[in-house]
């Protein structure tokens, strides 16, 4: 008998293989679908997409690293939104809100009659006890710095079953932009584990599918530990588009793990995936070249928002035995000197080799595809050895036989950058660099090191003289830059730990940076971010070097995409996606 | 087996030759590039190999060799063309950037080299427009000088121990040979990596090289240790030794003048056999990161390059060190194959 069971089990989920994914359900009475613009498309397909690393977890407020968020990403939403093309945000699972004079309360309407991908209800409960998780001091969430305003953690309220109101302990400027790509997470499967204690371990990659549940188009369907992550349609998903059929158009997602960015090309140009980002200059040259024949189409969206920059360690090493780093902090900490780098460094050199041109030198941190928030003002000198030697002059420095830079003490000027070795972009813009001081007759050592080592270095040991490290990438907003700008930040990289602001314009900066923190007009805040952006290029503590293209590409028949500068730059309209010359049923679920 | 014979000595000069003509290249790296290793065309990223013309666009033959410059494309990016209005001829014993013959004599001459704005890149060059060809030379002299240098470390204490194993027997025999044993299951790749990652950082380029000379050589000792030792045990039991050691001679004496000189066929062979392979350690050391850093190149770092799966298929004269990596190999091989022959026929007649 036990037999004839097993038997029967196993034809059962063979059977269950092989049938299709589920079927989008038919619009429900009282339900409030969105509905979206995009182009009318097929049902059906598989879209399969290349993932550098497998994801480490699928558990949202504890994921930190990008493979994971890209997984989740499509498997959750969230309340407010941030449109990946415009950049601005607009209603998600929640259906309107409304701001209090001061900008401190936030009251969120929820669409009626959604559900989470296993057919259970979604409602206020659900995202008071999201907000909970996320706010929870003991679960780390990462999710967890920029609930916090003004000290004290966003206060959430349920007014009734279909209305949030969120209380903020200071007025915050664009403060629904932080809502976006918070998940909300399911109370009815994750309460339990989460008061017994065990909510950091649920939600794992090798958690049953049955046990999984979120906002987003897709849902898990299987998991192949070193290969694949399968994703298949979410039956009860929350838009649809102007022809009333639900969405997403693609029965399954599939996120292959390829490895390194050369594999993803390699795999990508054999057909393997659909959807090819973050692909190098070199790498968006090779597919160019044949291209129209195997039926791709590749995207230059322009200048990213991230920003590569040289940064010197101005830690303070009292407490450290790096006597050695210690003395060259003289130089760092002298304007003169970094002012001396910045002009000596070809940045147009660095977007033409490193970036193959396709790519924006740098002089503040704010890209100029940021529109709305670069201040256009900024100077943008150009390369000058001679300017560089007489900054370096007039600091008290001097050459000494061949073309050796020695300080005022008549030591020779000598430092090392490190960079990680997985990344060889910025590897290659030391290379250049080191040539660039060579002609002020510094000596610069390149030190690449595993990436690891490289964190570790520059935020815990600080044992390093500088580093060439990238930033930013996230939103178009200053808000989310904060922890780079405050004395007290978490990556204000060049001195991390300062009590107080060790110098006059970091206090600036600190200044500046609360008051447009709190100042809700845009104009007035762009007033002051422009000065804080002025005080950086003045001050120089990272002496920028440029920011590459986003580069992207994807099979000529996968229709509606449209890749944006913003992460995730290709999936984020994931479920408006369909292949042309569809192969499933005809468009229009019929009722 | 005469012709054979005849065939193979052939061969033997001709490597012969080739290896010296190669090392004498590379040992006046400086006369012999046009270029500093170091220095960056920034406008000429990835040019192909100039091409040194005798016949130019109008058909005549020139007597002098030329070249054309190279421009860059305006519509594609890394490509370009010759520019065939005018003719720049390749000058010999020319004055440019200055230079130490084998470290130590400033000079200003180079063998060849092109008037501005033309350029001559015989093997290209890579992503930061440097000569490959002046940096092919120029690695040639990390990578020959850690081959030769590891060599002689490995055969040093190859000779020592297996001297003092094969001549004093015993258990300082099996003891040693034990260890040699210990060494040869090494996989010596895994043991040069541990050894690498273990050693500091912040290190000048010179102390790296010497590091990595170092660890290379001493990892290859017990392969002569185990042949000199076999061929030292066989010759303190032949009859004129024991003579010798009748008549009062030392162990250094019996040493140096009756066992040692039955080794050094073994030993050239084995020198011929173990350059080479370190030449590819090193290689696949620098190959890996773990060897000298920018801008020092070195056939390993030239070659990493190829990592890159772009340049792998886009350019390639970037293959242009594995070449010269092949070619000295093979150079190297004939040598000690013909050593190997050498020695067999000498011991069997």
């Amino acid at each position: 008998m036990r037999r004839l069971g097993s038997l029967a089990l196993f034809l059962l989920a063979s059977i269950d293989s092989v049938a299709l994914s589920a079927a989008p359900q038919p619009p429900q009475h009282g339900e409030e679908l969105q509905i979206t613009a995009n182009e009318v498309g097929h049902y059906g397909g598989v879209l399969t997409v290349g993932q550098r690393s497998e994801p480490k977890t699928l558990n949202p407020a504890t994921a930190a690293d990008a493979p994971s968020r890209e997984v989740i990403g499509r498997l959750t939403a969230d309340l407010i939104h941030i449109n990946r093309a415009s950049q601005l945000t607009e209603p998600a699972l929640a259906k309107s809100w409304t701001v209090s004079k001061d900008g401190r309360v936030f009251t969120v309407n929820l669409r009626h009659g959604l559900r989470f991908s296993d057919g259970q209800p979604f409602d206020a409960d659900d995202v008071v006890f999201s907000f909970e998780l996320y706010l929870d001091e003991k679960l780390h969430s990462p999710q967890r710095d920029l609930l916090v305003v003004g000290g004290k953690p966003i206060a959430v309220e349920k007014l009734n079953p279909f209305t949030v109101r969120f209380t903020l302990a200071e007025p915050y400027a664009a403060a629904e932009r932080i809502f976006d790509s918070l998940a909300m997470m399911p109370r009815h499967l994750l309460e339990k584990s989460y008061q017994e204690g065990k909510f950091a371990q649920s939600w794992t990659l090798n958690t049953s599918p049955a046990e999984l549940a979120g906002m987003g188009p897709f849902r898990l369907k299987q998991y192949v530990p070193g290969q694949k992550i399968v994703l298949e349609r979410n039956p009860y998903f929350w838009k649809a588009d102007r022809n009333k059929n639900r969405l997403p158009y693609l029965d399954e997602l599939v996120f292959l793990f390829v490895g390194n960015e050369d594999a993803q090309v390699l795999r990508f140009q054999a057909g393997d995936t659909d959807i090819i980002s973050r692909l190098s200059a070199e790498n968006y040259s090779v597919l160019s070249k044949d291209a129209s024949s195997r039926g791709i189409q590749l995207f230059d969206l322009g200048p990213s928002l991230e920003y590569n920059f040289l940064v010197f360690n101005l830690n303070d090493l009292a407490a450290k035995n790096l006597g050695e780093i210690a003395a060259r902090q003289a130089w760092f900490g002298n304007l003169k000197f970094r002012q001396a780098i910045s002009s000596a460094i070809d940045r147009d050199g660095i977007v033409k080799l490193v970036y193959a041109g396709r790519g924006a030198a740098l002089w503040g941190n704010v890209s100029p595809s940021n529109k709305l928030w670069v201040d256009q003002s900024l100077p943008h000198p150009s390369r000058s050895v001679d300017r560089a030697r007489d900054l370096l002059k007039s600091a008290g420095f001097s050459w000494k036989g061949e073309n050796q830079l020695v300080d005022a003490q008549g030591r020779p000027v000598e430092f090392s950058i490190i960079t990680s070795t997985s990344n060889a972009q910025r590897t290659k813009m030391a290379t250049i660099i080191q040539d660039d001081l060579s002609k002020l007759g510094m000596n610069v050592h390149i030190v690449p090191l595993e990436f690891r080592a490289v964190i570790d270095r520059v935020f815990q040991t600080y044992d390093y003289e500088a580093s060439i490290m990238a930033l930013g990438g996230g939103d178009a907003d200053p808000n989310p830059e904060i922890n780079v700008w405050l004395s007290s930040g978490g990556t204000h990289l060049w001195h991390l730990g300062e009590t107080k602001p060790a110098t006059e314009w970091e206090s600036q900066i600190d200044q500046l940076m609360q008051k447009q923190m709190v100042q809700l007009n845009y104009k007035e805040r762009k007033k002051l971010y422009d000065q804080v952006q002025e005080v950086i290029t003045a001050n120089l503590p990272y002496v920028f070097l440029a920011t590459p293209d986003i580069l992207v590409g994807a099979k000529n028949n996968l229709a509606n995409f449209k890749p944006a500068i913003l992460e995730p730059t290709t999936l984020w309209n994931v479920e408006e996606l369909y292949f042309l010359g569809g192969t499933g049923p005809p468009s229009g679920a019929k009722q | 087996m005469k012709p054979r014979k005849k065939k193979s000595k052939r061969k033997l000069i001709a490597a012969a030759i080739f290896l010296l003509a190669l090392h004498l290249a590379i040992l006046l790296a400086g006369f012999v590039a046009p270029c500093p290793p170091a220095e960056q065309n920034r406008d000429f990223p990835y040019v192909p190999p100039t091409r040194v013309h005798f016949v130019d666009a109008r058909g005549h033959l020139h007597l002098r060799p030329f070249v054309y410059p190279s421009a860059p494309r305006l519509d594609r990016l890394y490509e370009y063309t010759e520019a065939r209005d005018q003719e720049y001829p390749v000058h010999f014993f020319v004055a440019a950037s200055e230079y130490k013959i084998a470290g130590w004599l400033p000079s200003h001459t180079h063998l060849f080299g092109v008037d501005t704005p033309a350029q001559i890149f015989l093997a290209g060059t890579d992503n930061y427009g440097r000569d490959q060809f002046s940096r092919i030379l120029y690695g040639g002299q990390i990578s020959l000088a850690a081959g030769l240098l590891a060599t002689g470390i490995s055969l040093f204490f190859g000779v020592l121990v297996g001297c003092i194993s094969g001549f004093y027997a015993g258990w300082i025999d099996e003891s040693a040979m034990r260890v040699a044993e210990l060494f040869l299951v090494l996989p010596w790749l895994y043991v040069l990596l541990a050894v690498r990652a273990f050693l500091p950082l912040h290190i000048s380029a010179a102390q790296t090289f010497l590091l990595l000379v170092a660890v290379i050589g001493t990892i290859g000792w017990a392969r002569p240790a185990r042949l000199v030792r076999g061929i030292v045990l066989s010759a303190r039991s032949r009859k004129y030794v024991t003579a010798s050691r009748g008549f009062g001679a030392s162990d250094a004496y019996i040493l140096r003048c009756h066992v040692l000189p039955h080794t050094y066929g073994t030993l050239l062979t084995q020198a011929a056999l173990l350059v080479p392979q370190y030449v590819i350690a090193e290689v696949t050391l620098s190959f890996f990161g773990l060897g000298l850093s920018e801008p020092m190149p070195s056939w390993g770092n030239l070659l990493a390059n190829l990592q890159q799966y772009n340049v792998l298929v886009s350019y390639w004269w970037m293959f242009a060190p594995a070449l010269v990596l092949v070619l000295v190999s093979l150079g190297y091989l004939t040598v000690a194959n013909a050593f190997h022959q050498r020695l067999q026929s000498g011991s069997i007649e």
